[in-house]
């Protein structure tokens, strides 16, 4: 593919099959005709140069093909309302305005009623126009597997009534909650290594900001993935973790780092409190050359309070630790019923070793390495426990 | 379109096993009844018929031609069907509203909704 083509795809492809998803009702048609219509933009842009506006040449065309097709199945006719519409011409494309049916396709694709791998896939297949094959990938399964999935979950959606819309306003908290939840799963798959996955995330959450610029949590969640991303490469050193404290700061994305801060604004701005703009409140203080341990403390317990994860209230240990000294983090970190977690036994071991305890740090080392999954994390733990006994 | 809401009792108390229906206030009995009534007159649902308790039921099975019954549901006592009815409504969402105002479904029971084939 071109340049200019895979442009297009990337920039178009969401927005070109929710048009005619809400047009045919229909997601493997409205797949198919989409694809024929990048195959034909393939075969006639680079002769005749890009239209005008390309999103709306795309959708006209996928749409051309559509009624082609339905002309030629009569079965299928009888299902939609489209043999009244006549064929649009190349005119007509150049001044169409095309509605911007994306969000509808993005709650479709995030109903609660589909299962949550299911979300995850139908929304990279549908919005973010990855393949089959690259999802399957990512989330490591076999790709029959992945196939099978997208194709039970398009099979719910037409069977089972699951409506193309945006929900009415007594339902959207919730189910925008589900939407939230589906692209920051998406990104944490990605800031785990594959950083395609991060990537497409963001793409999502920009394309939300931008479909609901009211909404503080979609601000919210932009802001703490362009933050978390921005501190991406400074992770690793030659494969091995760095933990925040000790990153590079040169080697963070500042305009990321500005950009995400931005959107942070803009939520405060709404007025926006809940769980994701607190987190993104927290990672911009992280960021800052000399973070406000009490302010991250304080916001940390805002964040148990409205999810009431003692994961949080972990976090808010750490700080309380570089607040009011080791002893008042050990404090929070003993009371919290994670015995199966592998944070958990590093953040006392650490916090044991500052106090001067280190037989108690190193049998607290010893238990999260027996926990530890991630290769790399597992170094770093054997690391302290080298430098406990020198 | 049209559903069909099935309804499973669970550990919900219902009037036929009147130890577990007494631990229910008298508020609490009343707005079981009326919730029902309410769901059974909301513009497009058709009420099923009223079921025996599941220990009532006998299961059928043929093998090698020879008719074998067992007593009890096909499925557990606590999984069997207690109920249903029809909905007819234009998506999911309205399904899944009128189902979550079914008493079972917050008395330790469960709704499932299954759309019917037109």
């Amino acid at each position: 593919m071109t340049a200019i083509l895979e442009q297009a795809f990337r920039g178009h492809w969401g927005r070109v099959l929710a048009a005619l998803i809400g047009f045919l009702g229909d997601f493997d048609l409205a797949e198919e005709c989409a694809q024929e219509a990048f195959a034909i933009a393939a075969a006639r842009w680079p002769r005749d140069g890009a239209p005008a506006n390309p999103a709306a040449w795309l959708v006209t065309t996928a749409r051309n093909q559509a009624i082609n097709r339905i002309r030629r199945d009569r079965t299928l006719a009888a299902k939609t309302r489209l043999l009244e519409v006549p064929e649009a011409t190349e005119e007509d494309m150049e001044q169409a305005t095309i509605a911007d049916e994306r969000l509808e396709l993005l709650f479709t694709c995030c109903h609660p009623a589909l299962a949550i791998e299911a979300q995850v896939a139908l929304t990279l297949r549908t919005l973010g126009g990855l393949g089959t094959g690259e999802i399957a990938r990512a989330f490591l399964v076999p790709e029959p597997t992945m196939a099978q999935r997208l194709v039970r979950a398009k099979r719910k959606i037409k069977a089972a009534g699951i409506p193309f819309r945006v929900p009415p306003p007594h339902l959207l908290p919730d189910r925008l909650a589900a939407v939230l939840a589906v692209i920051y799963l998406v990104f944490n798959e990605g800031y785990g290594g594959r950083s395609e996955l991060a990537s497409e995330a963001i793409r999502l959450g920009r394309a939300l900001a931008e479909l609901m610029p009211d909404e503080p949590e979609v601000h919210g969640l932009l802001a703490l993935m362009l933050m978390h991303d921005a501190r991406r490469e400074a992770r690793f050193t030659g494969g091995e973790l760095v933990l925040l404290a000790d990153q590079d700061r040169a080697r963070w994305k500042q305009p990321q780092l500005r950009e995400g801060r931005a959107a942070l604004e803009r939520a405060l701005a709404l007025h926006g409190r809940g769980p994701y703009v607190v987190q993104a409140a927290i990672a911009s203080l992280h960021a800052d050359e000399a973070p406000d341990w009490p302010q991250i403390a304080a916001l940390y317990g805002e964040l148990t309070r409205l999810t009431g994860s003692p994961v949080v209230e972990l976090n808010r240990g750490i700080a309380v630790a570089e607040q009011h000294g080791a002893e008042a983090g050990l404090e929070i970190v003993d009371r919290l019923a994670l015995e199966d977690f592998h944070y958990l036994h590093a953040t006392r071991a650490e916090l044991l070793r500052r106090l001067g305890r280190n037989t108690e740090a190193a049998a607290a080392y010893r238990r999260a390495l027996a926990l530890v999954h991630d290769d790399a994390e597992r170094r770093l733990l054997e690391r302290r426990v080298a430098e406990l006994s020198t | 379109m049209k559903f069909m809401l099935l309804i499973q009792q669970g550990d919900a108390p219902t009037p036929r096993d009147p130890n577990a229906w007494a631990r229910l206030s008298a508020d609490e009995q009343r707005a079981v009844y009326a919730d029902y009534k309410a769901i059974n007159e909301t513009p497009g649902v058709t009420s099923g018929v009223q079921m025996q308790p599941p220990d009532t039921a006998t299961t059928v099975r043929v093998q090698d031609g020879k008719t074998l019954t067992t007593d009890g549901p096909f499925v557990g006592m606590k999984e069997a069907l207690g109920g249903y009815l029809f909905f007819e409504a234009d998506d999911l969402d309205a399904a899944i509203e009128l189902a979550s105002r079914v008493p079972a479904a917050r008395l330790g029971g469960a709704i499932e909704v299954r759309p019917i084939m037109e």
